[in-house]
């Protein structure tokens, strides 16, 4: 079973397809349910505290935004971890501020120098593309280690 | 600053998402409080959320997901339901952080039928998945040369 981490991290689909195939999913739920359930100091809405961004060091410099760094204390370690990465390159909606735009760079980034076995797809727009989206991505996970092949 | 005190601390909470014509979060509902066990589950529009400790909650979406493989969908949540800085009930207005659930559920019956012809496809088939466009996009090195070229 290999550790697989997800962008979008919050995708549903990507979630549910690396779960089901039996692999484990790296989403983002994970890192905010290990701070919501801490106790500690109240920092609402997402338990995010100013330790966040000095965290974040590890993986962007000190004159990157705290807003990149903040983020990067949640994925940083997943992209440690992972063992190999689906990546969807057209999820608009995960665009928001700089800070995003900019996270979402570092983490393509960082995800491609680990050099972990990376599937890059596209979101599937009509049903012809649903099944080769699901074939390619069980063709992937069967091939990590602890998949069925 | 006050102190911070969780709530249903060592649990996991999950969203079992369906999109189904034959399945409704209601009847979905029902069949989840039959084999609950303790387990708190919450109703929603589209579909349910299921908390407590991890290896029930397992046991119940492995048993949920079997009604209905290729429309039921489930993914981990952070916050468990209800939860005073996530609720719509407490902040008086559309919560954040479901506009990528909104854009994925109307994609996903194309992930649906995927997974219902994933049975009779041969091993040996390569799939063509939709790809990133490979087109070159502007280098740094052709850009700057524009841009010299612009001041000269």
């Amino acid at each position: 079973m290999a550790k697989v981490f997800l962008y979008p991290t919050t995708s549903l689909i990507l979630s549910d397809l690396v779960a089901r195939f039996g692999h484990t999913p790296l989403s983002a739920a994970l890192q905010i349910r290990e701070r919501i359930q801490t106790p500690g100091l109240e920092s609402p809405p997402l338990q995010i505290t100013p330790e966040e961004p000095k965290k974040g060091l590890k993986w962007a410099a000190v004159e990157v935004p705290s807003g990149v760094r903040g983020r990067m204390s949640l994925y940083g370690p997943m992209i440690d971890k992972a063992e190999a990465a689906i990546i969807i390159n057209n999820a608009d909606y995960s665009f928001g501020c700089m800070g995003c735009a900019r996270t979402n760079e570092l983490i393509k980034f960082l995800i491609r120098k680990r050099d972990i076995p990376v599937l890059d797809l596209e979101y599937p727009m009509n049903e012809n593309e649903g099944v080769e989206f699901v074939a390619a991505i069980k063709r992937f996970l069967d091939g990590l280690h602890g998949g069925e092949v | 600053m006050t102190a911070y005190s969780p709530r249903y601390t060592g649990t996991v909470t999950k969203y079992i998402f369906v999109e189904s014509p034959e399945m409704t979060p209601s009847d979905l509902a029902i069949r989840a409080y039959e084999i609950s066990h303790g387990v708190m589950i919450k109703e929603t529009c589209f579909g349910l959320q299921v908390t407590g400790n991890e290896d029930e909650v397992n046991q119940i979406v492995n048993s949920l997901r079997a009604l209905d493989p290729a429309h039921i969908f489930v993914k981990d949540r952070g916050f468990p339901p209800g939860d005073p800085r996530r609720c719509r009930a407490n902040l008086g207005g559309a919560r954040p952080g479901y506009f990528g659930h909104e854009f994925e559920m109307d994609l996903i019956r194309n992930v649906s039928k995927g997974l219902e012809s994933l049975p009779s496809r041969k091993p040996e088939d390569i799939p063509h998945p939709p790809a990133p466009s490979a087109a070159p996009r502007l280098d740094a090195a052709r850009l700057k040369k524009i841009i010299e070229s612009q001041e000269s």
